[in-house]
């Protein structure tokens, strides 16, 4: 079929109105409904040659598709899973995961474009109307299906004989309690292990990074030295659970900065140990200004004055670090006068 | 019941064999009167409608994404040495979950593709469901009879939040095991029964050895079951009601005018499946996410700066940065307010918006159904409370953000905290006095432009040297579509006295109500809507306006 056997009324009809003239056809009703607009044809709908460029362009996306799959599988099998490859403006990445999703992108994409295309141009757009129906029932319906259930709960006998009513309900109420029962052994009662840590009387502070023992002489004003308690090991099935109590950080500061009376008295030649984990909600605190002595949380910017008791200076947390108390031993390595003497980490309802 | 055929149909033949399958099934299912009523169902079109779409096929992408990632995912916290092919990693201990992440990422072909395209395909879900609910929501979709599928789409946005959470968490991160430990602490905030919320959740105490293989049935059994099962419910309401549609020639709140599902909405709509899967697609393969290889295994006592969580949870982490650290000691007990008044206030930034369509039902008394929408100018009251609502989500999403935003601009932490705690009251309030006003000038527009027509930019010279600008009417058509919304007009209190004439009581409720109304629907909230009769007046004139 060719453009020309396109009959007359398949062209669009010519318009009633110039441009400028009122075209309100209702004049007693100007804001009326004047229902659904007469269907405006396409170029594919009266030009046949229009249509096949649109089945062309759908053919060829869907073709696509298909070369874009082989290419999937190809990449698949010959591409390394290690291969680097540099894009601009991305850089080095993965040459496998570059080609699978981008074949994967593309035979997809197209699969849709070509659907869509198809829904556009070549199928009819002729705008229909449906009817919509009352969700609610008609008042018959209604009464039926209220008589009915008048006639089943009276069958039932459930509103006369109370007796098997309450203790239904009672049996009902009951049973979900053995669930909850049941549940208790997702995990042991806290008791008190919220308030210790393996912290102890005697124990060494050991380096994190180098797994030695530190003398004060390592330390330095201004360093900032995370360190753990000897005898934890990377190792240990209950590390990680340890070490999120026990991680400690260490500073020195000269003894006359030291506000905190107290603090003064629990450190070593101005050497402080306090808990690295956050009083807020437990991230571990990594961040230190060595000319204030602030260290920050980087989670949520809780800030703590090092120097001055391990004070709340900004952020949301509700209270000071814990401070351990420390000392030398007798072969000059710092060591640990006992555990934090209250609970390290975030507040809870039994902290006190 | 007979096996004998009659002789009409032998006279046929056998029919096409898709004919015979077809009554196979129709024997069994009934497929035939199915089919009757949804095979040229209508389907009105506008762009907005395809945001919920976006939602569906993102959810089943992650489905069939999420069943792949399983057969290689080891949900355990075990630890082990790292040997796989990520050089800079090997050596390392780390839990078997994050383990079996490198391996996917590394040594699956293709793993680390759909890995990434889950990972996209979740976030582009919760950014889809938080702007298809916000169309719903400034559109008036909620309206009777869609309040309860309202309610689902609303569950499944907070679904699909603890979803991704719990999903995020699994690979056993650095940063995925800060945000698990920044939830224990938020638990343990809860008074008198948090520790043991805390420990139950953990098996005992952080991180202990359970998390990940809980979390895991949680991530692709529990939530997802239950969310599939609101999906399907969703799209069953959605078919049952029919979509709403705008006001339009021939559009009517008794009609749906639109293409039929076979074959153009369903070539439409399938066909965007394979376009958002596609995009998504071509997504993971250009643009890394959550590169657990560069972020390491979790340990409680490191982290690195600019911890965030995923996009959807940083209203919540927005919260719990600018609330003050308030923390009350009184009988041994503690009572974390700096993190409980968080924690609380969490859901109820949610059920704000949730229980809207219920106020709005009750301060309208209005019980008729409503399938026609409304442009947001023509609901000023309604769009001033939406964007109130965007902007105090947006400025909590600030919040979360802050230490990016003192990093890339420049700022002080100090600073862009108080701007948060103070925007927490006084930015909704704003937002609401401005666009209430912005809806009612584009309200005075439209009125304008129904009574004097479309301003043409012509500006003619008369004889007598007169300049005048040249509008033109518009067709009937434009003028139904502008003037087809309805107004509701200020409810009043009863009469004061009952039909007796004794007094009666005005119940606290009911004045309240009238006053709601009175803030919606008076002369301040609403302009009227040109009449016919202003319209005639005007267009009879003596031609010009």
């Amino acid at each position: 079929m060719s453009s020309q056997d396109n009959s007359e009324e398949n062209l669009p009809a010519e318009r009633e109105h110039a441009p400028n003239a009122v075209s309100v056809a209702d004049e007693k009703h100007p804001f009326a409904d004047p229902g659904l607009p007469p269907h405006e044809h396409r170029v594919q709908d009266i030009d046949e040659r229009a249509a096949k460029r649109s089945e062309r362009t759908v053919a060829l996306l869907f073709t696509v598709s298909m070369l874009a799959t082989v290419g999937f599988i190809a990449s698949y099998v010959t591409i390394g899973v290690d291969t680097s490859v540099y894009v601009w403006p991305i850089g080095h990445t993965s040459a496998l995961n570059l080609a699978l999703g981008s074949c994967l992108g593309i035979a997809l994409f197209c699969i849709g474009a070509g659907a869509v295309h198809w829904a556009r141009t070549l199928m009819s757009d002729v705008e229909i109307a449906d009817e919509r129906h009352p969700i609610e029932a008609t008042p018959e319906v209604k009464a039926k299906v209220m008589a009915d259930f008048r006639e089943g709960a009276k069958e039932s006998a459930l509103g006369r004989r109370k007796l098997i009513r309450n203790t239904m309900f009672g049996a009902l109420a009951l049973f979900p309690l053995s669930g909850v029962v049941l549940l208790r052994d997702l995990g042991p009662l806290p008791g008190t292990k919220l308030r210790h840590t393996i912290w102890s009387k005697g124990k060494l502070l050991v380096n994190m990074n180098t797994n030695e023992p530190l003398r004060p002489s390592d330390i330095a004003v201004g360093s900032l030295t995370f360190v753990k308690p000897e005898g934890l090991e990377e190792h240990d099935h209950d590390f990680q659970t340890e070490i999120a109590k026990a991680a400690t950080m260490i500073v020195r500061i000269q003894p006359d900065n030291i506000k905190d009376k107290r603090e003064l008295e629990w450190s070593y030649q101005g050497i402080v140990a306090y808990s690295k984990i956050c009083t807020h909600v437990g991230c571990p605190i990594s961040l230190y200004e060595q000319q204030t002595h602030h260290v920050l949380c980087p989670c949520h910017q809780s800030t703590f004055d090092l120097s001055d008791g391990g004070r709340v200076i900004f952020g949301p947390a509700g209270h000071a670090l814990p401070q351990l108390r420390i000392g030398v031993n007798d072969e000059g390595y710092l060591e640990a006068l006992g555990d934090f003497e209250e609970p390290v980490g975030p507040a809870f309802w039994e902290r006190g | 019941m007979s096996t004998t055929t009659t002789p009409e149909s032998r006279s046929r033949g056998k029919a096409p064999a898709g004919e015979r399958v077809a009554d196979w099934a129709d024997g069994r299912l009934g497929i035939y009167s199915l089919a009757k009523a949804n095979m040229r169902k209508i389907f009105p079109d506008h762009w907005s409608f395809m945001l919920g779409e976006v939602c569906l096929y993102t959810f089943i992408i992650i489905i069939i994404t999420g069943v792949y990632l399983t057969l290689f995912f080891h949900p355990s916290m075990n630890e082990v040495t790292y040997h796989g092919s990520y050089v800079p990693l090997q050596g390392q201990l780390m839990s078997e979950a994050f383990n079996s992440t490198m391996h996917i990422s590394f040594d699956v072909r293709g793993g680390l593709l759909i890995r990434q395209i889950h990972h996209w395909a979740a976030l582009i879900f919760l950014a889809g469901m938080f702007v298809h609910m916000m169309r719903v929501f400034f559109t008036g979709a909620f309206r009777k009879p869609r309040e309860v599928n309202w309610l689902f789409g609303f569950l499944l946005f907070v679904l699909g939040m603890f979803t991704g959470f719990t999903g995020y968490s699994l690979p056993d991160d650095l940063l995925s095991g800060t945000g698990v430990r920044f939830m224990q602490g938020a638990v343990l905030s809860v008074p008198v029964v948090g520790t043991y919320l805390s420990f139950f959740l953990f098996g005992g105490e952080f991180p202990g050895g359970d998390f990940v293989a809980r979390f895991y049935s949680v991530h692709i059994l529990l939530l997802p079951g239950i969310m599939l099962g609101l999906v399907v419910a969703h799209l069953i309401l959605v078919f049952y009601h029919k979509h709403t549609q705008f006001a339009g020639p021939g559009k009517t709140n008794n009609n749906v005018v639109g293409m039929p599902l076979l074959p153009v909405y369903m070539a439409k709509a399938g066909g965007f499946f394979f376009l958002v899967f596609g995009v998504i697609a071509v997504i993971s393969a250009i643009a890394t996410i959550n590169p657990i290889w560069s972020l390491g295994p979790y340990r409680p006592d490191q982290v690195s700066t600019g911890a965030q969580p995923d996009w959807y949870m940083g209203f919540s982490e927005g919260l719990i940065r600018v609330m003050p650290g308030w923390e009350i000691n009184f009988a041994g007990h503690t009572l974390v307010l700096g993190v409980f008044i968080p924690l609380v206030i969490f859901p109820l930034v949610l059920v704000a918006i949730a229980v809207y369509p219920f106020i709005e039902a009750w301060v309208t008394g209005d019980k008729r159904e409503h399938h026609i929408l409304d442009r947001p100018r023509n609901a000023p009251t309604r769009t001033a409370f939406g964007v109130a609502w965007i902007t105090w989500y947006m400025v909590l999403l600030i919040g979360g953000g802050n230490d990016l935003w003192a990093t890339h601009f420049h700022l002080s932490i100090n600073a862009i905290t108080w701007f948060v705690r103070i925007a927490f009251f006084v930015g909704p309030v704003i937002a609401f006095v401005i666009t209430k006003r912005i809806c009612l000038g584009l309200q005075r527009r439209d009125r304008d432009k129904v009574l004097h027509g479309r301003e043409t930019g012509i500006i003619k010279r008369l004889p007598h040297g007169e300049f005048i600008e040249v509008h033109e009417p518009l067709s009937q058509e434009q003028l139904h579509t502008l003037t087809a919304h309805e107004q509701y007009i200020p409810a009043q209190v009863g009469p004061a006295v009952d039909e007796n004439g004794v007094k009666r009581k005005i119940k606290a409720s009911e004045k309240l109500r009238a006053k709601l109304s009175k803030a919606y629907y008076s002369e301040d909230s609403q302009i009227p809507k040109p009449t016919v009769e202003e319209y005639k007046e005007i267009t009879s004139g003596h031609g010009h306006h």
